[in-house]
């Protein structure tokens, strides 16, 4: 394999990996939060790639202001299935509000199917995410850089908002205890929704620049991806920000190395996540940076 | 002259599901005075605080701060009118920071929280040399100064404490004590909830025995220190 191709799949790998990321910090920060695997979050990534096909086919809408108005849309939709799916069930346990996860998941996308059809629709073109560019003879398009480094942009601001505003200070407490974070006169509803609304528009942003790349909508797509971002925000350390980030990056080269290295594996490309998976669990169940539990009693 | 209540607690209930943990209690705080309700385990007193903080919803009888009912109101609003909880087993925040989990004592407010910050360090030195340590790795004692200077961060005007000295050594138990007075000379109400009745009853100005959901006996702190079936009951010494 000649240098430039391998840069090619590196790229590819990182980019994919990228996205991954994007979703990836949606699942952990809720779980790091709630406790709780936000199932429908996959979904919720699906309906923000509809939310685009309709501003900008349906209704005209040019790229610059259907960007903000779709993340807008796909975070009111976050905080709307919190409210409704999560919140009555805030002292109800574990198993309870993860059965309504996967019903919230269903939910929408039989709604979507209802609504939408399940014939794919294609993704409007963002000509300025799509256009290919070469350097050398490695080309790519210009989305496949965008992604990581909006990512580490994102990753720096998510990293400032926990760790340095009281904002991200009360998420930390209410992710250790509801009760003693109440006590303090923090509203946790309130944190719990922004939570999801920081997720949810992480979504639709990763939305975007997914529809960048695999330019095919549909009910269904957001299942994968949902259950890959998953495997992502575990290999990381679950609740763990930055290790959402490189789980998603691990999981999208090592998949993009597999199928280059190995074309005769280019069907269990999907698989690999969940190999990935499987080992972690067994050798680290903690995940990359998952953090080691300093609790005294 | 007749005294000043700031926590008046009338006819309450509380119940989980089908049992009832208090029944039909009242009893009152007078402002700057030490309070404690004392008594064995399942007697109801966390449940007549938490009631109080609202963590627990009452099932009947009304709680007034300030004049002002306090029933019904949710925990946050409850603690924004100046009246916190250290609850039981400390329960200080492990992956914050020490400043971090006094900083979110002090979460509802706006104003420049250094001076407090500065009169908590002073009230407990330890907590100043570890300010940078995660809470979790600091010791139990060490928690429950913390916990204690959490809630003092918030300003109140009562202070409700559960069992502070909980799974403490009786060396640091007498040091809780000591802040517990302190803070109270600064003027601070405090309700105590113990079940070492001993140290309660010597720190308490008014004292209450509960007994299965209800308030049983009531006195100052040394009439109850004195009293035989007391004496008996919490205090390990044969009556005569």
């Amino acid at each position: 394999m000649s240098m430039d191709i391998f840069m090619q799949h590196l790229l590819n790998g990182i980019s994919v990996g990228s996205l991954y990321a994007l979703i990836a910090i949606g699942y952990t920060m809720v779980y790091g939060i709630l406790l709780l695997i936000n199932f429908a979050h996959g979904d919720i990534f699906m309906m923000a790639s509809y939310f685009m096909i309709f501003a900008v086919v349906d209704f005209g809408m040019p790229i610059w202001i259907a960007i903000p108005l779709i993340i807008l849309l796909t975070v009111i939709l976050g905080m709307l299935l919190e409210r409704s799916a999560y919140k009555p069930l805030r002292e109800a346990p574990r198993m309870s509000i993860m059965i309504s996860a996967i019903g919230a998941s269903f939910l929408l996308e039989n709604l979507a199917t209802y609504l939408f059809s399940g014939v794919p629709k294609g993704y409007p073109d963002i000509p300025w995410l799509t256009k290919v560019v070469n350097i050398g003879n490695v080309s790519f398009q210009i989305v496949t850089v965008v992604a990581p480094v909006l990512v580490i942009f994102i990753l720096i601001g998510l990293m400032w908002l926990v760790n340095h505003t009281k904002t991200g200070m009360a998420m930390r407490a209410v992710s250790k205890d509801f009760e003693t974070a109440r006590l303090m006169g923090i509203k946790i509803n309130t944190v719990i929704a922004a939570t999801f609304a920081i997720g949810s528009g992480l979504a639709a942003v990763g939305s975007v620049l997914w529809g960048a790349k695999y330019s095919s909508v549909y009910p269904l797509m957001g299942v994968m991806p949902g259950l890959k971002c998953f495997v992502a925000a575990v290999f990381g350390g679950i609740g763990n920000i930055p290790g959402a980030v490189l789980g998603g990056i691990v999981l999208g080269l090592g998949e993009t190395m597999l199928v280059a290295f190995f074309p005769g594996l280019t069907g269990y490309r999907d698989a690999f996540a969940f190999v990935l998976l499987i080992v972690m669990l067994l050798v680290r169940p903690n995940g990359l940076l998952g953090e080691k539990s300093t609790d005294k009693v | 002259m007749s005294k000043e209540y700031i926590l008046e607690i009338s006819n309450l209930s509380v119940s989980y599901g089908g049992i009832k943990a208090v029944k039909d209690i009242s009893f009152a705080v007078p402002k700057g005075e030490v309070v404690t309700l004392i008594g064995a385990n399942g007697a109801g007193k966390s449940s007549t605080l938490r009631a109080i903080v609202g963590l627990e919803k009452p099932a009947a009888g009304s709680i007034k701060f300030a004049g002002e009912e306090l029933a019904g109101l949710s925990t946050d609003a409850i603690v924004e009118k100046g009246i916190t909880l250290v609850p039981e087993g400390r329960r200080v925040f492990p992956n914050l920071t020490v400043l971090e989990n006094l900083k979110i004592g002090a979460y509802m407010r706006k104003d420049d929280l250094s001076k407090d910050i500065e009169w908590v360090c002073d009230l407990f030195p330890r907590l100043k040399e570890r300010s940078w340590q995660k809470a979790g790795t600091l010791s139990g004692g060490e928690q429950q100064m913390l916990a204690i200077g959490r809630a003092l961060m918030s300003k109140p005007s009562v202070i409700m404490m559960d069992e502070p000295s909980l799974g403490l050594a009786p060396i640091v138990v007498q040091g809780v004590f000591d802040i517990i007075k302190e803070i109270n000379r600064q003027g601070v109400t405090i309700l105590l909830v113990e079940q070492n009745a001993n140290m309660a009853l010597k720190a308490a100005d008014q004292a209450y025995v509960m007994e299965t959901g209800r308030i049983t006996m009531s006195g100052t702190g040394t009439e109850l220190l004195e009293n035989d079936d007391i004496k008996a009951a919490y205090l390990g010494k044969s009556k005569k």
